[in-house]
């Protein structure tokens, strides 16, 4: 934020980036390579809904672009969901082997949000993966940052920072990885983990 | 290449904050020119006390920035609590904040709860990086989770304006003139009776220096209050903004503003100095409701209920608009 700014009191809303997110299908690779995690084949992008028409009417256009595409694929269709936060969620279900359909469906949720004004109510992607012993996995994207974190749940609200680390070190460079600690913020309960 | 937007700037208020900053600037340099003024008629006797008043307030105000956080937390007895805290209302603000810092870029600020009933949230700390939001258990109590994340985005648009830097850069006139009244009280009633064997005019001078810091302490309290109010309604336009949702906001205000009404004053008497940084105003002296008189709006740290909601109901219109109109490019 400029000087001029702080001293008038405004804020510019602060617009995604996009690009970075198409690191993950080869980020995947690596991941499972390195320690088994495979793609569930579900992800899903989380935004904070504008009050009013405009907004709704957005969104509606969305899912109607991705079910009609997932439709034609033989996909399942796109579902939303909100959460305790009053956040909305867009999970898109693919086969798990089909991450560059998913990276492709999550992007355009992104582009006709930001296409519309709305990019600056994008908070994160999500795309979630799973070991042979069913330890679950998110790989979360960041927009305002451009960087991923990874996030591993346990029961009762409760994360594995060990297996967080092991795999932000088994993908190494291949992601761009939120150096601030603090804002690897945990995601209970989201749709699409 | 700027993306497009659907944010357009409230020019209107831009231009009286300029304006509040502008005639305290203003003040200010009629003030020292007055000083010098003195100064050079009387002889060079006043430059101590006005060097002296300088440098006390200087440090007062350097103080009371670098500890803002840490005065502001044991004022208001509240204790950090950590996200992974067995209090779930601990864990409920984290992920609310967790959620505002994300969607606006901002590093995570320290996380505090007041251990009291009144329904209040404020933010402090001189920039972002030494920041604490704290909520009190009164407001968690009664705002969901949708109004309270509005309640925290207007704080930590506080802390994203520098809030707390600006206000003590603008009060630090009001701290000088403050002291320079005292100052000049004390050295007339002690210094009278030194009156045969010192300078002639010591008397004149004290009178005068009193007089001026008087008049400059009472036209810059008035727009330190007129420019806290205008601070107030712009975290109140980019916490609404930022969540997208300036009806939460609104109903946030409503249900908060009318609680502190109700309470009796005992309670709130202890939050008085803190009251700048408050989400809504503790100390209610007059009503916040539609009787409330133009004076007494004048002396007040927080913009009157209507005006917030009106000004909210016009964000709303903005957001809610039909696609493509409102946007810029």
């Amino acid at each position: 934020m400029g000087f001029l700014d702080t001293l008038l009191g405004r804020t510019k809303p602060v617009q995604p980036k996009l690009d970075d997110l198409f690191a993950l299908p080869s980020a995947a690779v690596t991941l499972d390579a390195g320690a088994g995690f495979k793609p569930t084949g579900s992800g899903s992008v989380c935004f904070r809904p504008v009050e009013g028409r405009s907004f709704s009417d957005v969104q509606k256009d969305v899912q109607d672009l991705l079910n009609s595409s997932a439709h034609a694929e033989g996909g399942l269709p796109v579902e939303a969901a909100k959460d305790n936060y009053g956040f909305t969620w867009l999970v898109s279900s693919r086969m798990s082997n089909e991450l560059e359909a998913l990276v492709t469906d999550l992007h355009a949720v992104n582009s006709s949000l930001v296409d519309n004004g709305f990019g600056p109510q994008l908070l994160c992607t999500l795309v979630a993966f799973r070991d042979e012993q069913a330890r679950r996995l998110a790989l979360i994207y960041l927009y305002k940052r451009g960087s991923f974190y990874p996030f591993a749940p346990l029961a009762g609200e409760r994360r594995d920072n060990a297996l967080e680390l092991q795999m932000k070190s088994v993908i190494g460079s291949d992601l761009k990885w939120e150096p601030d600690l603090a804002r690897w913020f945990p995601v209970w309960g989201a749709p699409g983990l | 290449m700027a993306a497009r937007t659907r944010y357009a700037p409230d020019r209107g208020l831009t231009v009286r904050m300029t304006a509040t900053m502008f005639l305290l600037g203003l003040v200010f340099v009629a003030f020292v020119a007055a000083i010098i003024g003195i100064g050079t008629a009387y002889g060079a006797s006043s430059t101590a006390i006005v060097f002296f008043a300088v440098v006390l307030g200087g440090g007062f105000a350097i103080g009371s920035l670098f500890y803002s956080d840490k005065i502001a937390l044991s004022t208001a007895g509240a204790h950090e609590v950590s996200a992974d805290s067995p209090d779930e209302d601990a864990r409920r603000l984290h992920a609310i904040v967790d959620r505002l810092c994300a969607l606006a870029d901002m590093p995570k600020p320290r996380v505090a709860i007041a251990e009291t009933d009144m329904p209040n949230a404020f933010a402090t700390g001189r920039n972002a990086d030494h920041a604490v939001v704290c909520a009190t258990r009164g407001i968690m109590r009664r705002l969901d989770n949708d109004e309270l994340e509005g309640v925290l985005a207007h704080e930590m648009s506080h802390v994203a304006h520098k809030d707390v830097q600006v206000m003590t850069i603008a009060s630090f006139l009001a701290i000088i003139a403050a002291l320079l009244v005292r100052i000049a009280f004390y050295g007339e009633l002690f210094g009278g009776g030194r009156r045969d064997n010192s300078n002639q005019n010591a008397l004149p001078i004290l009178l005068i220096l009193m007089v001026v810091s008087a008049v400059v302490y009472a036209i810059s309290f008035v727009l330190i209050r007129l420019l806290s109010r205008y601070r107030e309604l712009s975290a109140d336009r980019s916490g609404a903004l930022l969540t997208g949702q300036p009806s939460k906001l609104a109903s946030a205000l409503v249900k908060v503003t009318g609680d502190i009404g109700r309470i009796p004053t005992r309670d709130l008497r202890t939050a008085q100095p803190l009251n700048a940084f408050f989400f809504a105003p503790a100390m209610s002296l007059h009503g916040a409701g539609a009787g409330q008189s133009k004076l007494a709006n004048a002396f007040s740290t927080h913009p009157s209920l209507e005006r917030r909601l009106a000004e909210l109901d016009k964000i709303q219109q903005q957001l809610g608009g039909i696609s493509g109109t409102g946007l810029e490019k």
